[in-house]
């Protein structure tokens, strides 16, 4: 009984769990072995489930799964000095890029026909940033779902999205920059 | 709202996630500043690059099978019953007789149930005539009315897990009136409405369980007439108050259009 329930309720969401460990470890691999693992967990934790949305609820395993799976396979994934990484950007060049219509995101990928090209730029953020954006774009969740998922408080999810755009068309802009 | 604020703000009002009176403060100033403005086209199109070209890695078809086979099996979560050990029929004590003498009663009191419970067919013909009456009586005959065939058609998707055919049959003197979901034989269901003069008939479509093909039967409740039988795999039932021949002419077109358009 328990066990029917527990797929009726979580394999609906089994894209999602996948698609997020995938973005999260780059790996087909490491994603299949996550998500299995997941649901292992999620099973033992389901009598404490109480009905809220399943696709979060199963997502923050997934999320803590992969979390766990990171630290002890990349020591150093976990605290990438991003800072250092994207060096010059700062708030304010930032801001000024937003405002140069030649650069915005929608005329580089109409410039440039590589499909990969915003795959390539999402791979290379940060993972604090890219679960935010893969969360909240490709899954839809709500700003309150993805602080229950990666249980950060509200305005972080807000800050996170909005640095990890600001990121994401820095990555856009010098990507292009190179291939041209 | 000054640019400061406007900025800080943007991420959450471009993500829909503003309470209404920012929101209208907001409005206010990407209106009046091309700067700001600019910033939020600007981050407008990221999110649509994003959703449009990001891919969504699909999991691997065995994936779910393999969790299936990990996942604890369903007797694995009564470990109780394998502690009560093995029992013998030769060892029951004659304290027992009481409660099997009860249970055997009640066996064949619920045989003799099971005997007179009227057949499949008379109980669904009993619930398809509530559903006519009953969608009469509330002035609810279709949830979506129409007599285009390519709106009603497209407004069960996603609705039913099956797609009923859909024809508009005015030339043949039924014209379609719309379409309706209802609840029969323990499942949702298609209910089509048609009208012939003044006589509204109601034909429920769904998936057979069982029979493939089965042929024309009528019957008649409460002055009600019903036509039913199953074709290509589908089950049909109609009732209306129409006179018996007229409901048999649209039965016979239904069949028709079905042996015409498998499935």
């Amino acid at each position: 009984m328990k066990a029917r329930r527990f797929e009726e309720m979580t394999l609906p969401h089994l894209n999602a769990a996948y698609n997020l460990a995938r973005w999260l470890t780059h790996s087909d691999q490491d994603a299949q072995d996550i998500v299995q693992e997941a649901y292992l967990r999620a099973f033992k934790f389901f009598d404490g489930f109480r009905g809220e949305e399943a696709r979060a609820w199963l997502l923050a395993i997934v999320r803590n799964t992969a979390y766990t799976w990171l630290r002890q396979n990349r020591e150093s994934v976990s605290h990438v000095p991003f800072d250092e990484e994207f060096g010059d950007l700062n708030e304010v060049s930032s801001a000024t890029l937003f405002h140069q219509p030649d650069n915005n995101p929608a005329a580089i990928l109409a410039r440039n026909d590589d499909k990969r090209l915003l795959d390539q730029a999402l791979a290379q953020l940060p993972v604090e940033f890219r679960e935010v954006l893969v969360l909240r774009e490709l899954e839809n969740f709500s700003y309150k779902e993805i602080s229950e998922i990666a249980g950060i408080p509200i305005g972080t999810v807000m800050s996170r999205l909005a640095r990890g755009r600001r990121l994401l068309q820095a990555c856009l802009e010098r990507m292009n920059l190179g291939v041209t | 709202m000054d640019c400061k604020r406007t900025l800080e703000l943007l991420p959450a009002y471009v993500d829909q996630e503003l309470g209404l009176p920012e929101v209208k403060e907001l409005d206010d100033h990407l209106q009046t500043c091309p700067a700001c403005h600019s910033a939020f086209v600007s981050q407008t199109t990221l999110r649509a690059a994003i959703k449009q070209r990001a891919t969504y890695f699909q999991a691997p078809i065995d994936l779910e099978s393999r969790i299936r086979a990990a996942l604890p099996k369903e007797t694995d979560a009564q470990p109780g019953r394998a502690k009560q050990g093995p029992r013998y029929w030769g060892s029951w004590n004659w304290m027992n007789v009481g409660p099997v003498l009860a249970s055997l009663v009640a066996l064949i009191w619920s045989a003799g149930l099971y005997l007179a419970t009227p057949s499949p067919n008379q109980r669904l013909a009993e619930e398809v005539v509530s559903s006519h009456v009953r969608s009469m009586m509330v002035n609810h005959i279709a949830d979506i009315a129409s007599s285009d065939q390519h709106t009603v058609k497209p407004w069960f998707n996603g609705k039913l897990d099956f797609s009923p055919i859909v024809n508009d049959l005015s030339t043949q003197g039924f014209p379609l009136i719309g379409g309706r979901l209802d609840y029969l034989d323990h499942r949702s269901v298609a209910a089509l409405v048609y009208r012939h003069r003044l006589h509204l008939i109601n034909v429920y479509i769904w998936p057979a369980a069982k029979e493939r093909q089965t042929a024309i039967q009528t019957a008649s409740i409460q002055g009600y007439h019903l036509v039913h039988w199953s074709e290509e795999g589908m089950r049909y039932w109609l009732i209306s108050d129409l006179d018996p021949q007229d409901l048999m002419a649209l039965a016979r077109i239904l069949q028709a259009q079905a042996q015409r358009v498998p499935g």
